[in-house]
């Protein structure tokens, strides 16, 4: 068979969202965030709701997500987009609010505004991509860097000793009464891909009925900052970074689906 | 009522969107107030306390955003905590306002009236090249007054406008005459405001960040450009200046307390006026230079070691002798003290 007779419109599986720019993407080849971004705007352009959405650009990688998600944003400073969220959703309840940030940004310098807004259970969705370093700052310690990882401020490994334990933020936000759904995806494979669309579908939707904060967390890759090609970082993340930080539904429609106390 | 309460007030009557804030004293009335009014009854105001100075200046910075009118309000080590935000809000040209009820300082300092945050609040306080517009009350009144005031000029200028009062004004008593209720205005539609890409526009990105110097510069030499128009708006009030051989220059409470210096003085036969600067920035500079031809001194009058001062000479340019007077860390001068600085700083034998 001819290509060209393979490529027509009744052949067509995937068509990429027109919620994405036609601006070329920042990130490494291989990096994570691309996928997460192209998720989160086919489910805005599926639930036709461009015109009721704003989003909040965090510090660090993703600074720049308003150049690539067609969509009215704002640019928070480092660790504050749940502030910028909760401000701009208590005075337009009716539109849908999200932030996208790392884990510096979420779990560290903006702990408290994190903790925070899902305690006051402000009706917004927040995503947590957690690669496990600060990529953009050129490879350093994250507060979800893994006991024993090498990062450019911990050149000989995680001392947890000298520099604490890797942050499961995701697990404390779920205990707090205000989120509603708490997930932990993965945009590394077709499987988890659909599965992280469908968390972020359910997010908006609940957003929609004023259920509360969704938080979905996306375990990531940062080859550039592992100092691996994007096949090894892959790997090396459903090695090391899944056992510690599981995949799967934390928190569903308010209740806690997972035993906490095992992972 | 007091200074703080007739701010909260205001704020309601003016049709502000919303209020975020954080306790501290001497300015948490307006936070007590907001929330004993009820405002999402009276006129559908949201008001919020956050978690930190940080968080509410960067709720007001999402919200201000979405073109909406908020505010903030904190006393002095809080505002230092908001200038980051406040950095952020200049640089990506919202309008908001921010009240600081300032206290003496520095670090946790005292709760006491002071005026130590001058510098702060007129030369950026936050990092880069940016100014606030700054109003400063000298009474209860003008509390209330310049609520609606600071958003005209924000809006008008999209930057962060801030009332700069302290302890004494906050927490003083006096009868004030309202503004009427004003309506709130639903959705401000302007062509920059954040509140969902329709079909018919391009996305709006509220931003602060530029990669390229160059368009980072062109951006820094708009905003000098629009620190420059303010100077159209600039406030102040003049007592017993006509006549005057000798001037005083004092904002907010050290105003009041010079007026009554002035008073005196003239009882005495001396002719003493009275400049009160009403907005910090845009300075004054015009009409103090012109009174650098008239008067043989001026003595900068402020609680706090000698910060305006620095402008004051700036507008004079070296042409007559200029002084500070003033009491830093909390500590009020009453206007003999002022007279008997006048004596033996500038009149000397007069």
């Amino acid at each position: 068979m001819d290509i060209q007779e393979i490529i027509k419109p009744e052949n067509l599986v995937h068509e990429r969202t027109s919620l994405m720019t036609d601006a070329t993407l920042s990130y490494c080849p291989g990096c994570g965030h691309g996928t997460a971004h192209h998720l989160i705007m086919e489910v805005i352009e599926e639930m036709d709701i461009q015109e009721d959405t704003i989003g909040i650009a965090p510090v660090g990688c993703s600074v720049l997500a308003y150049d690539f998600m067609d969509i009215d944003m704002s640019q928070a400073a480092h660790g504050r987009a749940p502030a910028l969220a909760t401000g701009i959703k208590r005075l337009w309840p009716e539109k849908y609010v999200f932030t996208y940030q790392g884990d510096g940004d979420l779990a560290a310098i903006g702990t408290a505004e994190t903790i925070h807004a899902c305690n006051r259970g402000e009706n917004i969705v927040i995503f947590f991509v957690n690669n496990g370093i600060y990529g953009m700052t050129g490879g350093q310690m994250a507060p979800t860097t893994l006991e024993g990882m090498k990062s450019s401020t911990s050149p000989y490994g995680r001392d947890l000793s000298l520099m604490g334990h890797p942050l499961k933020i995701t697990e404390i936000v779920a205990q707090l009464p205000g989120t509603y759904f708490v997930t932990r995806q993965a945009v590394h494979k077709p499987g988890n891909v659909r599965k992280t669309k469908k968390a972020i579908r359910k997010a908006f939707e609940a957003q929609k009925e004023k259920k509360g904060l969704s938080f979905i967390e996306i375990v990531s890759n940062c080859n550039s900052g592992w100092k691996m090609t994007p096949n090894e970082s892959n790997k090396w993340m459903e090695e090391h970074m899944f056992p510690f930080y599981p995949l799967g539904d934390i928190k569903v429609e308010g209740k806690i689906v997972k035993d906490l106390m095992k992972d | 009522m007091k200074g703080n309460e007739a701010v909260a007030e205001a704020a309601i009557r003016a049709g502000v969107d919303g209020y975020f804030g954080y306790p501290i004293t001497p300015q948490s009335e307006v936070l007590e107030y907001l929330t004993l009014q009820r405002p999402e009854e009276r006129t559908g105001m949201v008001v919020l306390q956050a978690e930190s100075e940080v968080a509410a200046i960067n709720m007001v910075y999402g919200a201000a955003g979405t073109g909406k009118k908020v505010m903030t309000s904190s006393s002095s080590p809080g505002i230092s905590l908001k200038q980051e935000g406040i950095s952020y809000i200049a640089g990506a040209e919202l309008p908001c306002l921010i009240v600081n009820v300032v206290r003496g300082g520095p670090g946790l300092g005292t709760i006491q009236p002071s005026q130590a945050d001058y510098f702060q609040s007129t030369k950026g306080g936050g990092h880069g090249d940016y100014r606030l517009i700054v109003l400063a009350p000298s009474s209860v009144q003008e509390m209330a007054d310049f609520v609606d005031k600071s958003f005209e000029l924000a809006f008008k200028y999209r930057n962060p406008a801030m009332i700069l009062s302290d302890g004494l004004i906050g927490q003083m008593m006096e009868k004030v005459e309202l503004p009427p209720q004003k309506e709130r205005v639903k959705h401000f539609d302007q062509e920059w405001v954040i509140t969902g890409k329709t079909k018919d526009r391009k996305r709006n990105i509220i931003t602060s960040l530029n990669l390229d110097p160059e368009l980072q510069y062109e951006h820094n030499m708009k905003l000098q450009e629009k620190y420059q128009k303010m100077k159209e708006d600039t406030m102040y009030e003049t007592f017993d200046c006509d006549d005057a051989e000798f001037l005083l220059v004092a904002y907010g409470s050290s105003a009041r307390i010079c007026q009554k210096a002035v008073d005196i003085a003239r009882s005495r036969g001396k002719k003493l006026g009275l400049l009160r600067p009403i907005t910090l920035f845009p300075f004054p500079e015009e009409i103090i230079g012109k009174f650098a031809r008239q008067v043989k001194g001026i003595l900068s009058v402020e609680l706090n070691a000698g910060q305006m001062v620095e402008d004051v000479k700036l507008a004079v340019n070296g042409r007559i002798p200029v002084y500070h007077y003033g009491t830093p860390g909390g500590k009020i001068f009453s206007p003999e003290d002022i007279l008997n600085a006048i004596d033996e700083k500038l009149m000397g034998g007069y």
